[in-house]
C-alpha cells in the first residue's frame, strides 16, 4: 500500500509540474494575472506530493519492506536505523527522488520568499523550475522508479554498500544535492529574466542570496565527501580527481565565479550577459555531473548505477534544457546593454580577471574529465588523464587566483589608481615577501619550492584582507560603531572576509600536506615498533570484535612521542554479514596541526599485518577552509539589504542599473 | 563590433555545447569498460624488458607462449590495483596446475615500491615485466592501470578488460574465456 501511495504521489507531482511549467509562463506572456497567480500554489502542491512520496520511501526502508526492489537491493534488517534512512539515497533511484524532493523544496521556498518580486518574474521563475522538475520526474517514472515491486519478495535485503554505512556519507549526498539543485534557482531567475528581456541590478539582487546558499551547501557537500574518502577508503587521500568528484567540483567553481559576477551586476550593473551565462553554466554543469555519474559514459570508482537507456534519456534532457537555454541566451543577450563602465584598474577588472581564471579552471577540469572520451572519439587512440595532469593544471591557475584576490579586495569600484593600490598594499606585500623568503630557507621548506609559494600566497590573502578591514574600520569613531558595522550593515562584507580566509586556510593545508606528509606501508608483527615522522608506533596485534551488522579484527597501535604515549589507535578490518564485503576502518588521531592515521592492510602469516601508517600535517585545514567558505556564504546572506528587500512588500523592485 | 558579429559571439556557448553533446552521444555508444582494443586478434607486441624480481633477466613475448596467460597491468601507486590484488591471488592459485599463468606488467612504477607491495600482499605473478617508462605499455595501448589482457597459447590477444578484476568479472567473463582457450588446440 505504502509503495503505491508513494508512486501515485510521484505521478501527481509530475502532473502539477507539467501545469506549473506551462500555465504561469503562458500567463506571463499574455498578461493573464490569474494564470500567473497559479504558480505559487502549484509549487506548494508539487512540494507536498514530493514530500509524501519521499516519506513513503523512508517508511518502506524503516519497515524493511523488501517487496520493493530498491529497498531489497539497498537495505537489510540488520542495518542500524540511521543507515536505513540514509540508505534511501544510497543508490540511483532514491538519490533521484531526493533530488526531485529538494527541487520541490527550493521551488516552494522561492514561492514563499518572493513577495517583493514582480508577479510575472515569479511566474516565469517557477515555470522554469517546473520544467526542470518535469524532466527529472519523467526520468524517474520512466527509467528508475524507486517504488517498483518484486514478487515473491526476498526474505532479506542485499544491504547497503558498507562504504556508505558511515555518518559522513549519510549527510554528504543531501548536502551535495542541495547545492546542485540550488543552482537551479539562479538558473531559473536567469532564464526568467532572459524571457522577460529585463536583466538589471534587481535581478542580480534577487538571485544572489539563493546562489550563495546553494553554493554554501555544495561547499559543505564536497568537503564532507572529501573527508569521508580520507577516513573511509583507508588510503588517506582526500581528493582523487575522479570523474564523479570532478562532476561536483565543476559546478562549484562555476558557482564561485557566478557569486562574484552577480556582485558586480548588482552593484555596478556590469557583466550582465556574462552573469546570465554563468548562471546557465553552473546549473548545466550540475546536470552534466548527474549525466556523467548516471550514464556510464566514463568509468569511475564511484559509478554505482550505470545504464545506457538512462544515459540516452539524460542526454536528451541535457540537450533540451542546456541547448534551449543557450539558444535563448544567443537570441536575447545581444540586446542587453553592457551597463556600468569601468577602467582597467578597478574592482570590476580584478573580479573579471578572477572570473576568467575560475572559468579557465572549470574548463580544464572538464577537459581532463572528458579527455579519454574526446581522444577516442577523434580516433587519436587512448589516453588516461591522471592525478599529475590535474594537479599541474590546478597549481598553474590557482596562484593567480590568490594573487588577484588580494588586490581585488582593497580596490575600488569603477576607477582606481595603481599608485594608491600599491601604497595601500605595500605592507601586506612586504610581509608576504618576507614569508616567502623565510620559508624559502631549507630549515622550513626542506627544499620544496611549493612551501614558500603556498605560504606566501596564504599570507598575501590574509594580509590584504586585514588591510581592507583596517581601511574600513579606521574611520569608525568608536568600538560601538565598529560593532554596529559588523552586526547590522555589512554582513556581506564580513561574510566575504570569512570565506576568503577559508581560501587562505585551504592553501595552507594543501601546501603543508603535499610537502610534508609521510606515508609508510609496513609489515608489522605483534610487538613490532617503528618510527614514522619522529613518532614511535607499537603494534600490539589484533583481536576479534563485533558490531551490529559486522564482525571485525581490531588492531591496537600505541603511539609515542619520545617516552610519552600520545594516543592509542584501533584500526579495524570489518566483514559485513549481509554482503560479506570487507571494509577498512582507519583509526585517526586528529589534530589541528597534524593527523596520525593508521589503517590495517591485509593479514599476513603469524598474526602479522600489513599496516599503513600515515602522518598528515595540516590536513584538517583543507576542510576547515571549506567550512569557513561556507560559513562566510551563510553570513553574507544574512545581510540586511536582502531582508529589507523581502520586507518591502508591494514596491516593484526595479532598481535602475548604476551608470558611470 | 557589427550587429551580426555580436550575435555570432553570443552563439559560441551554444556551439561549444553542441560539440560536447556530440562527444557525449559518442560516449553513450561505447562501453568504457569493454573498450575494443585494436590489438584483439593480433599477436602481442614484441617486447624485451627486465623482470621485476630479477633485474638482470630479460623477459620477452616468447615467455608468454605455450600457455594461456592473463597479462595484468599494475602499479603500486594505483588503488584499484590493490583492490584487485586479492582476486588475482585467488585466480593465480587456480592456475597453479599449469593450465594458465598470470603475468604482471609493472607499469610506470618504481621497483622498490612495486617489490614492497608484492612482499606485503603476496605475488600472484609468474613474473612481472618492469616497464617504468611506459615503453611497452604504449605498444599494448595501456589506457590506465589496472588492465588485464587474455593471451592464448600462440601469443594472440583475445580479450582486454579495463578496470579491476573481481570475483564477478572472473567468474562471468574471464574464466569462461580462459577455459575455452585452454580447450583449444
Amino acid at each position: 500500500m505504502i509503495p503505491e501511495l508513494g508512486h501515485f504521489a510521484l505521478i501527481l507531482a509530475l502532473g502539477l509540474a507539467l501545469v506549473q511549467s506551462a500555465l504561469p509562463l503562458a500567463g506571463s506572456l499574455t498578461g493573464n494575472r490569474t494564470w500567473m497567480a497559479t504558480a505559487r500554489p502549484l509549487a506548494y502542491g508539487q512540494f507536498l506530493f514530493l514530500a509524501i512520496s519521499f516519506a513513503c520511501l523512508v517508511q518502506i526502508f524503516l519497515t524493511d519492506d523488501f517487496s520493493v526492489v530498491y529497498a531489497a537491493g539497498n537495505s537489510n534488517t540488520l542495518l542500524p536505523g540511521v543507515y536505513k534512512v540514509s540508505a534511501v539515497w544510497g543508490a540511483h533511484e532514491g538519490s533521484l527522488l531526493l533530488w526531485a524532493f529538494f527541487l520541490g523544496a527550493w521551488a516552494a521556498s522561492v514561492a514563499a520568499f518572493s513577495r517583493s518580486l514582480p508577479v510575472a518574474m515569479v511566474a516565469r521563475t517557477l515555470a522554469v523550475l517546473g520544467m526542470v522538475s518535469v524532466g527529472f520526474l519523467l526520468f524517474m517514472l520512466l527509467t528508475s522508479n524507486p517504488f517498483d515491486r518484486i514478487f515473491p519478495p526476498p526474505p532479506d535485503g542485499r544491504d547497503l554498500n558498507p562504504l556508505l554505512q558511515d555518518p559522513g556519507l549519510a549527510i554528504h549526498p543531501p548536502m551535495l544535492y542541495m547545492g546542485y539543485v540550488g543552482f537551479s534557482v539562479a538558473f531559473a531567475f536567469a532564464i526568467a529574466a532572459l524571457i522577460g528581456g529585463k536583466l538589471d541590478a534587481a535581478w542580480a539582487r534577487w538571485s544572489r542570496p539563493w546562489t550563495t546558499v546553494a553554493w554554501a551547501f555544495l561547499t559543505v557537500g564536497i568537503a564532507l565527501g572529501s573527508w569521508w574518502a580520507y577516513y573511509e577508503l583507508g588510503w588517506g587521500g582526500w581528493w582523487f580527481w575522479d570523474p564523479v568528484e570532478n562532476a561536483s567540483l565543476m559546478p562549484w567553481i562555476a558557482g564561485t565565479a557566478l557569486i562574484h559576477s552577480l556582485a558586480v551586476t548588482e552593484k555596478r550593473g556590469a557583466f550582465k550577459s556574462w552573469t546570465v551565462l554563468l548562471a546557465i553554466t553552473a546549473f548545466s554543469l550540475s546536470l552534466l555531473g548527474t549525466f556523467l555519474v548516471r550514464s556510464g559514459v566514463l568509468t569511475s570508482v564511484h559509478a554505482f548505477a550505470t545504464d545506457p537507456t538512462r544515459g540516452v534519456f539524460i542526454l536528451a534532457f541535457l540537450g533540451v534544457v542546456i541547448g534551449g537555454s543557450l539558444a535563448l541566451y544567443a537570441w536575447r543577450a545581444p540586446a542587453v546593454s553592457s551597463g556600468g563602465r569601468f577602467t582597467l584598474v578597478s574592482r570590476e577588472s580584478f573580479l573579471l580577471a578572477n572570473n576568467l581564471l575560475l572559468i579557465l579552471l572549470t574548463a580544464l577540469v572538464l577537459l581532463g574529465t572528458l579527455a579519454p572520451l574526446i581522444y577516442e572519439a577523434l580516433g587519436l587512440g587512448k589516453i588516461s588523464v591522471g592525478f599529475p595532469w590535474f594537479n599541474k593544471m590546478f597549481l598553474a591557475v590557482t596562484p593567480f587566483i590568490a594573487l588577484t584576490l588580494g588586490i581585488g579586495v582593497v580596490s575600488r569600484w569603477k576607477q582606481d589608481d595603481g599608485a594608491r593600490l600599491v601604497r595601500q598594499l605595500r605592507i601586506a606585500l612586504g610581509l608576504s615577501l618576507g614569508v616567502l623568503l623565510v620559508s624559502l630557507l631549507p630549515v622550513f621548506s626542506g627544499g620544496r619550492l611549493w612551501v614558500p609559494v603556498g605560504l606566501a600566497l596564504a599570507a598575501w590573502i590574509l594580509l590584504s584582507h586585514l588591510t581592507s578591514l583596517y581601511e574600513r574600520l579606521r574611520h569608525k569613531a568608536n568600538p560601538g560603531a565598529m560593532l554596529a558595522d559588523f552586526l547590522g550593515h555589512s554582513r556581506s562584507y564580513y561574510g566575504m572576509l570569512l570565506a576568503h580566509l577559508g581560501v587562505a586556510a585551504f592553501i595552507v593545508g594543501l601546501t603543508m600536506l603535499a610537502s610534508f606528509e609521510v606515508e609508510r606501508d609496513l609489515r608489522m608483527a605483534p610487538g613490532d615498533s617503528v618510527e614514522v615522522a619522529g613518532l614511535r608506533f607499537e603494534f600490539e596485534g589484533t583481536r576479534p570484535a563485533r558490531g551490529a551488522n559486522y564482525s571485525a579484527e581490531r588492531g591496537r597501535v600505541l603511539v609515542f612521542d619520545g617516552e610519552r604515549q600520545i594516543t592509542e589507535l584501533a584500526p579495524e578490518k570489518r566483514t559485513y554479514f549481509a554482503s560479506a564485503q570487507t571494509m577498512t576502518e582507519a583509526a585517526i588521531d586528529a589534530g589541528l596541526l597534524r593527523d596520525i592515521y593508521v589503517s590495517l592492510g591485509e593479514p599476513l602469516e603469524d598474526g602479522a599485518w600489513s599496516l599503513r601508517i600515515y602522518y598528515k600535517p595540516y590536513v584538517r585545514w583543507i576542510w576547515l577552509g571549506a567550512l569557513l567558505m561556507a560559513c562566510g556564504g551563510v553570513l553574507a546572506i544574512t545581510d540586511r539589504r536582502y531582508r529589507t528587500a523581502t520586507r518591502r512588500v508591494g514596491v516593484p523592485a526595479t532598481a535602475v542599473p548604476a551608470r558611470a | 563590433m557589427s550587429k551580426s558579429r555580436k550575435t555570432l559571439t553570443y552563439l559560441i556557448p551554444l556551439a561549444l555545447f553542441a560539440v560536447l553533446v556530440g562527444f557525449l552521444s559518442y560516449g553513450l555508444t561505447t562501453d568504457p569498460r569493454k573498450v575494443p582494443s585494436p590489438l584483439i586478434g593480433k599477436s602481442i607486441p614484441e617486447f624485451a624488458l627486465p623482470a621485476l624480481m630479477e633485474p638482470t633477466r630479460q623477459v620477452t613475448q616468447e615467455d608468454l607462449k605455450g600457455r594461456v596467460s592473463l597479462v595484468n597491468v599494475w602499479a603500486s601507486w594505483c588503488p584499484s590495483c590493490r583492490a584487485e590484488h586479492k582476486a588475482l591471488m585467488e585466480i593465480a592459485q587456480q592456475g597453479r596446475d599449469g593450465s594458465f599463468q598470470v603475468i604482471g606488467l609493472n607499469w610506470k612504477d618504481e621497483r622498490d615500491l612495486a617489490l614492497e607491495m608484492l612482499r606485503l600482499f603476496g605475488n600472484p605473478y609468474a613474473f612481472s615485466a618492469f616497464d617504468p617508462d611506459n615503453d611497452v605499455g604504449l605498444d599494448f595501448g595501456v589506457y590506465g592501470a589496472p588492465e588485464t589482457f587474455i593471451v592464448d597459447r600462440d601469443g594472440i590477444i583475445r580479450y582486454k578488460h579495463i578496470g579491476p578484476v573481481d570475483e564477478e568479472v572472473w567468474q562471468q567473463t574471464l574464466s569462461p574465456l580462459v577455459e575455452e582457450l585452454k580447450a583449444k588446440s
